[in-house]
C-alpha cells in the first residue's frame, strides 16, 4: 500500500515540475510549484525526516513561493494591456540547448546513480530502521554538534534582512 | 518501511535537478528563474534526506535544513534585487536586462 503512495508522490512531484517547465504562464508555474513543494514534503516524510517535511512546507509554501507570487504581481504593473487580458507569459529561448544541457546532466546522473555501490560507503543502508520522531535529536544536534553554522545561519539571516531592506526601499 | 526505495529517491531527485537547470536555462522571466533555481535546490535536498534515512546522526537532514536556510536568503536578496532592478529597466525579461551601468 505504501509503495503506491509513494509512486503517487513522485509522479505528482515529477509531473508539477513539468508543468513549471512546459508552461508558458508564470502563475500556472508558480501554483504548480506549489504542488512541487508539497510532493517533496510528502516524500520527505516516507523517508522519516518528520521535522524537515513540516520545515519544508512551513519555509518553500508558506514564505518563498509567496515571495515569488508577490514578485510576479509587483512586476507586472502594466498587465497585459493590448489583449485585454491579466495573464502574465514568460518567453523561452534556446529550448534546444535547454533540453540539450538538462539531458546531458540527466543521463551523467543516472549513469553515476546506476554505476554507484553505495552499499560499500554504508553498510546498514538497506536495513529497517525503527521510524522515531527525529525533533529532539535535531535539536540536540544543533546545539552540540552542528553550533556553529547554527549560529552563522543566524548571521546570515540578519544579514539577509537588513540588505532586502536596504536594496528595496524607495530612493 | 525499509531504504530499498533509495534508488527511487536518486531517480526523481536527478529528473528534478534537470527540470529544474532546464528551466534556468530556457526561461527568460527572472521570476521563473528563480523557481528554477528553488527545484534544484530542493532535488540536493532530497537526496540528503534519502541517504540520511538510516543515519542515527542525521547529518543529511542537518545539512538539507541549512540548505533550506540559505536558499531562503538567496531567495528575499533575489527578489529585492529584482524590484530593483525592474524600477530602472522596467522590464523582467532577461534578454533586455544588459547593462550593469548606464554607460
Amino acid at each position: 500500500m505504501i509503495q503506491y503512495i509513494f509512486i503517487a508522490f513522485i509522479i505528482l512531484t515529477i509531473l508539477s515540475a513539468g508543468v513549471v517547465l512546459w508552461s508558458k504562464n508564470v502563475l500556472y508555474a508558480a501554483f504548480s510549484l506549489l504542488l512541487t513543494f508539497l510532493g517533496i514534503a510528502a516524500l520527505y516524510v516516507l523517508a522519516g525526516a518528520d521535522f524537515l517535511a513540516i520545515t519544508q512546507i512551513l519555509v518553500y509554501v508558506g514564505g518563498i513561493l509567496v515571495l515569488l507570487i508577490f514578485g510576479v504581481m509587483l512586476t507586472n504593473q502594466k498587465g497585459n494591456k493590448q489583449n485585454g487580458q491579466n495573464n502574465i507569459f514568460t518567453e523561452s529561448t534556446n529550448r534546444l540547448v535547454g533540453l540539450m544541457v538538462a539531458g546531458g546532466v540527466f543521463s551523467l546522473l543516472f549513469y553515476t546513480f546506476a554505476r554507484a555501490r553505495f552499499v560499500d560507503i554504508q553498510s546498514n543502508l538497506f536495513e529497517i530502521v525503527e521510524p522515531s520522531a527525529t525533533t529532539k535529536s535535531i535539536g540536540i544536534q544543533l546545539m552540540t554538534n552542528f553550533v556553529l553554522p547554527f549560529e552563522a545561519s543566524g548571521i546570515l539571516l540578519m544579514a539577509t534582512l537588513i540588505g532586502a531592506a536596504y536594496l528595496s526601499k524607495k530612493v | 518501511m525499509d531504504n530499498s526505495f533509495l534508488s527511487y529517491y536518486l531517480l526523481t531527485s536527478a529528473l528534478l535537478f534537470s527540470i529544474g537547470l532546464a528551466v534556468v536555462v530556457t526561461k527568460r522571466n527572472v521570476i521563473v528563474v528563480l523557481m528554477g533555481i528553488e527545484l534544484m535546490l530542493n532535488a540536493v535536498n532530497l537526496n540528503l534526506v534519502a541517504f540520511s534515512k538510516n543515519d542515527p546522526d542525521l547529518q543529511g537532514q542537518m545539512f538539507s535544513l541549512f540548505v533550506i536556510v540559505v536558499a531562503v536568503c538567496e531567495s528575499v536578496v533575489a527578489l529585492a534585487i529584482i524590484l530593483k532592478a525592474y524600477e530602472y529597466f522596467k522590464t523582467v525579461n532577461l534578454d533586455e536586462i544588459s547593462e550593469v551601468k548606464e554607460a
